[in-house]
C-alpha cells in the first residue's frame, strides 16, 4: 500500500514537473525583470556582479529571511545532534599528514574565504559561498586535533554581532529617508574594491555570520560521539 | 553552447544519475554519502558550464562540501558510521552463533 502510495506520488510529480517544463521554452525567461535588473543594476546599486546587486540590493529582505532560516537550522541541528554524551570515548588524534596539512592549509582557506567576501561585488562569490570556507577552515584544525576547542563563546558573539549589524545597516538606510536595507549608494568608481556603497559591508556581515555559525555546529557535532 | 559542452554535460548527466542509483542501492551509508556529494559536485560543474558561477560556487562549498560534512557526522553521532559493510554482516553471523551456543 505504501509503495502504491509512494509510486502514485512520484508519478503525479513527474507529470506535473513535465507539464510546466513542456510549456516553457528553454532559455527564454517568461519574466521581464531580469532583463530591467540587468539594465539598471549597475547604475543603481554600483556592484560589477549582478548577482550581488540582486542578492544584496533588490532581495534584500530574502536575504535576511535567509540569514534566519539559516541561524534556526543551525539551531535545530546543535540542539538535536550536538549533546556530547556522558560515555563518549576519547579521539584519537589524525596523522602527521592531516595534523601538518590542517596547520599548512588554515592560513590559506582563510585568506580564500575572506578574497571571496571582500569581492563579492565586484566577482562571483560572496558572504554565503566565503562563510563556508571560512567555517571549513576552522574545520580542519579540528579534525587533526579532535582535542582542541574553539571558543564557542567568542564564536556566538562574533555571529550575533554580524547578525546585528546586517540589520543595522538596514535601518541606517532608513534614517537617511530610504526604504529599509535599500543600498546607499556612494559615488564611485564601477568595480574598484571600495565601492558599491553598504554592500560589501553587507556581505561581510553574511560572511562571518555564516562562517561563525558553521564552525560552531560542526566543532559541536565533532564533539559529541555516539553511546556505545 | 559550443558541441563539446554538450558533449560534456551529457557526461555529467550520465555521472549524476549513476551515483544518485548509487545513493539508493548501496548498503554501507558512508559510501551514500559520499555518492550523494558526487551528485553535488556535478551539479556545480553544470552550473559553471551554464555559466552560473555564484550558484556553482554555492553548490560546491555547500553541497559537496557541508552537507556531506554534516552527514558524515550525524551518521557517527547515530552511531552508524561503519566503514566496511561486510563486516557488519560477519559480526551479525557471529552474534547468531554465539547465542545458539549459549
Amino acid at each position: 500500500m505504501a509503495n502504491l502510495t509512494g509510486l502514485l506520488f512520484a508519478g503525479g510529480l513527474g507529470f506535473m514537473l513535465l507539464s510546466i517544463a513542456s510549456g516553457l521554452d528553454f532559455g527564454a525567461p517568461p519574466m521581464l525583470v531580469g532583463t530591467e535588473i540587468q539594465a539598471h543594476a549597475p547604475q543603481q546599486t554600483g556592484a560589477a556582479n549582478i548577482v550581488t546587486s540582486v542578492v544584496l540590493g533588490y532581495r534584500a529582505i530574502d536575504t535576511l529571511g535567509e540569514l534566519s532560516i539559516l541561524f534556526a537550522a543551525a539551531v535545530s541541528a546543535g540542539l538535536v545532534l550536538g549533546r556530547r554524551h556522558t560515555t563518549a570515548g576519547t579521539q584519537t588524534k589524525g596523522g602527521f599528514i592531516l595534523q601538518n596539512g590542517g596547520s599548512l592549509l588554515f592560513p590559506l582557506m582563510m585568506t580564500i574565504g575572506f578574497y571571496i567576501i571582500f569581492h563579492g561585488h565586484l566577482t562571483p562569490g560572496g558572504g554565503f559561498q566565503g562563510g563556508v570556507i571560512l567555517a571549513a577552515a576552522f574545520f580542519l584544525p579540528l579534525l587533526a586535533r579532535p582535542g582542541a576547542k574553539l571558543h564557542h563563546k567568542s564564536l556566538s558573539l562574533i555571529e550575533g554581532f554580524a547578525g546585528a549589524s546586517f540589520v543595522l545597516i538596514g535601518l541606517l538606510a532608513m534614517l537617511e529617508g530610504k526604504a529599509f536595507l535599500q543600498p546607499l549608494m556612494i559615488q564611485d568608481t564601477l568595480g574598484q574594491l571600495v565601492s558599491a556603497g553598504t554592500l560589501p559591508l553587507l556581505y561581510l556581515a553574511v560572511g562571518l555570520k555564516v562562517g561563525a555559525e558553521l564552525a560552531s555546529l560542526l566543532s559541536r557535532l565533532i564533539q559529541t560521539e555516539a553511546p556505545q | 553552447m559550443s558541441e563539446i559542452e554538450l558533449w560534456i554535460l551529457l557526461l555529467l548527466a550520465l555521472t549524476m544519475l549513476s551515483a544518485a542509483v548509487t545513493v539508493l542501492l548501496v548498503k554501507n551509508h558512508i559510501a551514500a554519502v559520499a555518492a550523494a556529494s558526487v551528485v553535488s559536485l556535478g551539479l556545480a560543474l553544470v552550473f559553471a558550464l551554464l555559466r552560473a558561477p555564484d550558484v556553482a560556487m554555492t553548490e560546491a562549498a555547500v553541497g559537496v562540501g557541508l552537507s556531506s560534512l554534516i552527514l558524515a557526522l550525524a551518521l557517527r553521532r547515530l552511531g552508524l558510521w561503519k566503514l566496511d559493510g561486510a563486516k557488519v554482516d560477519s559480526n551479525l553471523l557471529q552474534h547468531d552463533v554465539e547465542n545458539r551456543d549459549g
